[in-house]
């Protein structure tokens, strides 16, 4: 780093070694330089003006806000290990096995909250991930080109809403509906299915996984509309000159090349409704219960730790909420670390083939 | 072969198509240059086929295409419908109940009516800028690292996988990380705790496009730098970072529009407060945390006042993305493209 700070001097005008001057040149002191032998002035003007410590003390600092960013997320792990290490003891591996949830008698077990997140994240993928991939596909290479902007710019509006304002609209707007409509039609239409039963109280799984659905859209159509902009479009060219229709275009070339890339996006959306907090608290209805009655209310990991940190009462219950905080940071650790090797494999892939 | 997906509707047709294409390149790539004519696609040697079979397999084909397009028409209003719901539902709930005292007057006590938010406007104030003061600074830094000191190297795609994971986290365990390592020392909740949670969550966003703003600043500008002797420090601080200006900015207002909304790290950091109170030191009252607890609330007056919140909120968040649209059209690397 530090060779571009100093740039030779031609050495035409003399046969003498040219100082390296760097640093803003002052024109005074290379007439000087080339007349006499090096002065202790001389020095410490190379030293002002070479800039040298300046540099390396610049680099260092950037190299510590990067250190940082590592230190921050370790940090992060050593302190959710050491607080939960009470529950860790006292529990073991049954905390993630057993169902029973009693502050009262001190016995605590997440898996109704495990249920809970992975049935309604499950649940909102199903619903989120073809609507979001029709629409990339249509703003890309269907949607005439003036809508185009409007449409992008409305769908990064949605991803620009907060949680807790989705949640306001769900208790307001979403749950009536549930209650009164959607609810009511589904017991009678599905309900021999035994997913929708009575009673309904418009809070519940189903809820939850609709909201966390309008949430986790934006996060998917815009990560697979990038990576199917990814695709060559000789690809696209090729296709449509072999006579395919647009369709076929769309699902030979496009959807063929961009597949990894789309299944890294609808992980990265499964990342984000894993760790959904606000809206998910306000419309689920917070009872720790395992029931394949999705109008049932439940509980997910992110929710039981948002109701029941601030009023728990001794260390043990602390710990074991702090346990849970554990169990979702690691596992969205691991699905956004799938997500992004690969949507990574996919772009870094047409990256190449483009240069 | 595998299936993409969103199949057609018809599932039979899968097999039939892609048959008569994967046997065309050949006579199409033997005559280069000489102009195809339109039919070309009949008169390649195919296995033989009726005339009946071959207009009835277009026909259908082109019919999936329509089906195709006019399901995903359908599906880009269904997804823009809830948000043109969310939208005009919150401005006519909120526009309605906003008033001049809900900028002025703290929350009044239950069963009272008026008061307004304006303790917690100004307590969003304080916590974001203290997020801004310790995330953004920290965020261009390792973007600055990324971008002209580690590309390449091993160390520099460790910080940036590790910037791709912070960004995952879900904002519940960074709450729950900023109690048990600021509030369980000092032993009571604080605008610090929160500031400090919410630029943890800055920092990534920050970085990450900081490093792809950097990386499109073009290299001769550096080298014209380094050509007339400037060192490295200010070649970075007075070239790269001037030139990449536009989408930095643009990368700290995405990050402070999302953290302006965040309501889980707040639980149990800043907790929200009922009076005036800006000391860091202290609980401090938030807007998002406000509406939370208001819209939870059975008061008609608190949801009144938690639609107006939101509003505020909202308008908040969009100005700042509308900036950032601006920033990014007017930006010197969108012509550098």
């Amino acid at each position: 780093m530090p060779e571009f700070g100093s740039i030779p001097v031609p050495a035409t005008q003399t046969g003498t070694p040219q100082p390296k001057t760097g640093g803003t040149l002052e024109p005074a002191t290379v007439p000087a330089a080339v007349a006499a032998p090096p002065s202790e002035v001389r020095k410490y003007l190379r030293e002002q003006s070479s800039g040298a410590a300046i540099d390396s003390t610049f680099a260092g600092l950037m190299v510590v806000c990067a250190l940082s960013v590592i230190f921050i997320v370790l940090l992060i792990v050593f302190v959710l290990v050491a607080n939960s290490k009470l529950s860790i003891h006292a529990f073991g591996w049954k905390f993630f096995g057993s169902s029973n949830w009693d502050p009262v008698n001190g016995s605590f077990g997440a898996l109704p909250f495990i249920y809970g997140t992975v049935v309604s994240s499950m649940l909102a993928l199903v619903i989120a991930v073809p609507l979001s991939i029709a629409v990339a596909i249509f703003v890309l290479d269907i949607c005439p080109l003036p809508l185009r902007g409007p449409i992008a710019f409305l769908t990064e509006l949605l991803a620009a809403i907060p949680s807790v304002v989705y949640g306001l609209w769900a208790v307001f707007v979403l749950v009536p509906i549930v209650r009164d409509q959607l609810g009511p039609w589904l017991v009678k239409t599905l309900g021999w299915t035994g997913f929708f039963a009575e009673p309904n109280f418009g809070v519940g799984i189903l809820t939850a996984s609709l909201i966390l659905a309008v949430m986790i859209f934006p996060v998917i159509c815009s990560i697979s509309r990038d990576v199917m902009r990814a695709v060559p479009s000789s690809q696209r060219e090729a296709a449509l000159a072999l006579g395919a229709t647009r369709w076929e275009m769309i699902r030979m070339s496009v959807l063929r090349n961009a597949r990894i890339g789309i299944v890294g996006a609808v992980i990265l959306g499964l990342g984000r409704a894993l760790g959904e907090t606000m809206a998910v608290t306000m419309v689920i209805g917070n009872h720790p219960d395992i029931t394949k009655n999705l109008l049932n209310p439940a509980h997910t990991l992110a929710s039981v730790i948002a109701n029941e940190f601030s009023e728990a009462t001794g260390d043990l219950y602390l710990s074991a909420l702090i346990e849970i905080g554990l169990a979702l940071f690691l596992v969205t650790i691991v699905v956004n670390a799938i997500a992004r090797l690969l949507v990574w494999a996919v772009t870094r892939n047409s990256a190449r083939a483009t240069a | 072969m595998s299936t993409p997906p969103n199949n057609p509707p018809n599932p039979s047709q899968t097999p039939s198509v892609p048959t008569p294409v994967a046997s065309m390149p050949t006579p199409v790539a033997s005559m280069p240059g000489t102009a195809a004519p339109q039919s070309g696609l009949n008169s390649i040697s195919l296995p033989p086929r009726s005339a009946q079979t071959e207009n009835w397999l277009k026909r259908r084909r082109f019919a999936t295409d329509m089906t195709v397009t006019g399901l995903s028409i359908l599906s880009t209003a269904v997804v823009l419908l809830p948000l043109v719901a969310i939208l005009g539902y919150l401005l006519f709930k909120g526009a309605s109940s906003l008033n001049w005292a809900f900028f002025t007057r703290v929350p009044a006590p239950v069963g009272q009516s008026g008061g307004g938010m304006a303790n917690a406007i100004l307590g969003s104030g304080v916590i974001l800028g203290l997020a801004s003061l310790i995330g953004i600074p920290l965020g261009i830094g390792a973007g600055v690292f990324l971008a002209e000191y580690g590309r390449g190297g091993v160390f520099g795609n460790i910080v940036r996988f590790t910037a791709d994971v912070l960004n995952g986290v879900p904002s519940i365990v960074m709450g729950i990380a900023a109690y048990a390592l600021i509030v369980a020392h000092q032993h009571h909740f604080s605008a610090f705790a929160g500031g400090v949670a919410l630029a943890i969550m800055m920092v990534p966003t920050i970085t990450r496009t900081t490093e792809e703003m950097l990386a499109t600043v073009p290299s001769s500008l550096r080298e014209a730098a380094f050509g007339l002797g400037v060192p490295k420090w200010r070649t970075i601080l007075s070239v790269s970072l001037r030139t990449a200006s536009p989408g930095i900015i643009t990368g700290c207002m995405l990050a402070f529009a999302r953290v302006a909304g965040e309501t889980a790290p707040l639980l149990f950091t800043a907790l929200g407060n009922q009076f005036w109170s800006a000391k860091l030191n202290q609980p401090i009252a938030a807007l998002p945390l406000q509406i939370f607890v208001y819209a939870e609330s059975p008061y008609d007056e608190w949801h009144r006042l938690a639609w107006a919140g939101a509003l505020v909120l909202i308008v908040l968040i969009m100005v700042s993305v509308t900036l950032v649209r601006i920033f990014a059209n007017r930006g010197v690397l969108k012509g550098g493209q």
